[in-house]
């Protein structure tokens, strides 16, 4: 990864992840995503308030580009309704699939724009996007 | 060793991921090539020449398996998917008609999936126990370990000779003594022994041996299961079909052929099997011994470049295969893995499908570098150098 902007940021959102710890209080639903090479594995909680989520946080291990993503997705869509989300994955996935996609919506999540380029690690960009699509999904509908 | 025969070699890439697959020589693709090219046709079927040819072709590679391994009767080497496939042929057609509640299968906790999950299923269907044979500090399996939890249940002991994390090399010949003096049947999954080093079912005296082609040199799809012939005897068929029955006219005179055909139903992988025929012979050519002892060189030359790397923590410093598992520190082992990918280096990253290792380790991923005998001085030389420098796997990891 050249640009240095770039790297900043994946790499501030894996050293310091938002929201990496046990969720306080209940309500919360969980969503386990892992990889089929059986080596990422986070478990999101989400709480969702009516059509919203409140609140998302996420423990488990894996590699900087999956805890990058998970932080810098829980950032971007803590507030959002279940339609919004749903939306912003949609962008994300047409991001990864190099196609054209919305920035303003992705915000830093931008960051992984080049990894479209690179097929092993789109696994890992997207797995906290599976994770909270299956959530919402299963929880919501 | 041999660089010369491996086609990929000549591509600037370093292969350390041999426990996950080998590379195929030219020889093993020419043949395949050729077997599809002049004489495609099925075997044990037609009569005509070329179908006499892959006859040939094929049961040969049942002899060269049975000389390799030393088994007594061609009767003895059953063609299989893999070792996956032969695992489960050997649990499900053999041990589940036999073992009875409370029956007891030792295991380790770093098995592989396939020799785990197969006898998990028996805990259910049959109620018997898995049980674990502990490992000492190295995570080796000792045989004062072994005769601890050996029980008047216990009536399998299934392990891997090689294990694909650890590497260590069991002391299989005297576990199949002790477990016969128990009346206990021995379960070698060997798909990490058989490629790397002499395996002699006769003197080890094991009762079923399993192990794949595509780890040996060979192509993906084929597996051998060995068995005692009087075991295999018993060994009830999965699958059922053209090629393994004598004759049928109603559900209640079914009437099956002898081995091995009985448990060779359908169309083989022939293309397969012709080819791992031509891994066995290369492999003989360069000797089993020397491949092993060369192996074992190359991890010394390894582990003494590695060990003073602070930031390095091996996993398994002892072992006598050419397994070397390790962590980088704070960086997780696909990142690791993804950094070495860039200058072309292929590792393993993962839990290499040892699922319960963890239990013993305490650790859920590693980084596993598995060589063979075409791996170099020089390659070590190269990952060792990337490896070295701490601050650049931390900047390009990403």
């Amino acid at each position: 990864m050249n640009n240095e902007n770039t790297r900043k940021i994946i790499m501030d959102n894996y050293l310091n992840p938002y929201n990496r710890l046990m969720p306080k209080g209940e309500g919360y639903v969980k969503a386990n995503t892992r990889n089929e090479s059986c080596i990422d594995n986070i478990d999101l909680y989400v709480k969702f308030d009516g059509d919203k989520l409140a609140d998302i946080t996420f423990m488990g291990d894996a590699c900087a580009i999956s805890i990058s993503s998970t932080s810098i997705m829980i950032k971007n869509l803590i507030g959002k309704t279940k339609n919004e989300a749903l939306e912003y994955i949609l962008e994300f996935e047409k991001m990864i699939d190099g196609k054209e996609f919305n920035k303003e919506l992705l915000k830093d999540a931008c960051v992984y724009e080049e990894i479209s380029k690179q097929g092993s690690r789109k696994v890992c960009a997207s797995l906290p996007l599976k994770g909270i699509k299956k959530a919402i999904l299963e929880f919501l509908e | 060793m041999n660089r010369e025969d491996f086609p990929l070699l000549g591509d600037d890439i370093i292969y350390f991921d041999n426990s996950a697959t080998s590379l195929k020589p030219k020889c093993v693709i020419d043949k395949i090539r050729d077997y599809y090219t002049n004489y495609p046709a099925n075997a044990h079927r037609g009569d005509y020449d070329l179908s006499y040819k892959v006859d040939q072709e094929y049961e040969e590679t049942r002899s060269l398996v049975k000389e390799f391994i030393n088994a007594q009767e061609l009767e003895e080497i059953i063609f299989t998917s893999g070792t996956t496939e032969a695992l489960n042929m050997v649990v499900n057609g053999f041990f589940a008609p036999l073992l009875e509640a409370n029956d007891e299968v030792l295991i380790t906790t770093s098995e592989h999936a396939s020799n785990v999950l197969p006898w998990f299923r028996l805990v259910k269907t049959n109620n018997i126990k898995v049980n674990y044979i502990p490992l000492d500090s190295n995570y080796y399996l000792t045989i004062d370990n072994l005769k601890k939890v050996i029980t008047p249940n216990t009536k399998v002991i299934s392990i891997a000779g090689i294990t694909n994390v650890i590497g260590d090399i069991r002391p299989v010949k005297e576990i199949c003594k002790i477990a016969h003096e128990h009346n206990i049947f021995v379960v070698l999954d060997g798909a990490q022994m058989v490629p790397h080093m002499k395996v002699d079912v006769e003197d080890l005296d094991v009762d079923f041996l399993v192990f794949s082609a595509h780890k040996m040199c060979g192509p993906t799809g084929v597996g051998v299961l060995y068995g005692k012939k009087e075991l295999l005897e018993h060994l009830e068929p999965m699958i059922l079909g053209g090629g393994m029955n004598e004759s049928f006219d109603n559900p209640h005179e079914v009437y099956l052929k002898e081995l091995p055909a009985r448990l060779e139903a359908g169309t083989r992988n022939i293309a397969g099997v012709i080819g791992f025929g031509e891994a066995i012979r290369y492999l003989k050519e360069i000797g089993m011994d020397n491949i092993h002892k060369y192996e074992l060189d190359l991890r010394k030359y390894l582990i003494d470049k590695l060990m003073p790397l602070k930031h390095i923590d091996i996993i398994n410093i002892e072992s006598d295969s050419g397994i070397v598992t390790f962590n980088v520190t704070d960086v997780f082992s696909q990142d690791v893995a993804y950094y070495l990918n860039k200058y072309n280096i292929c590792v393993r990253a993962g839990n290499h499908c040892a699922k319960i290792l963890k239990s013993s380790v305490g650790v859920n991923n590693t980084v596993r570098i598995s060589l063979y005998f075409y791996n170099t001085y020089e390659e070590i030389d190269n990952l060792v150098e990337l490896l070295s420098d701490y601050d650049k796997i931390l900047k390009e990891m990403i």
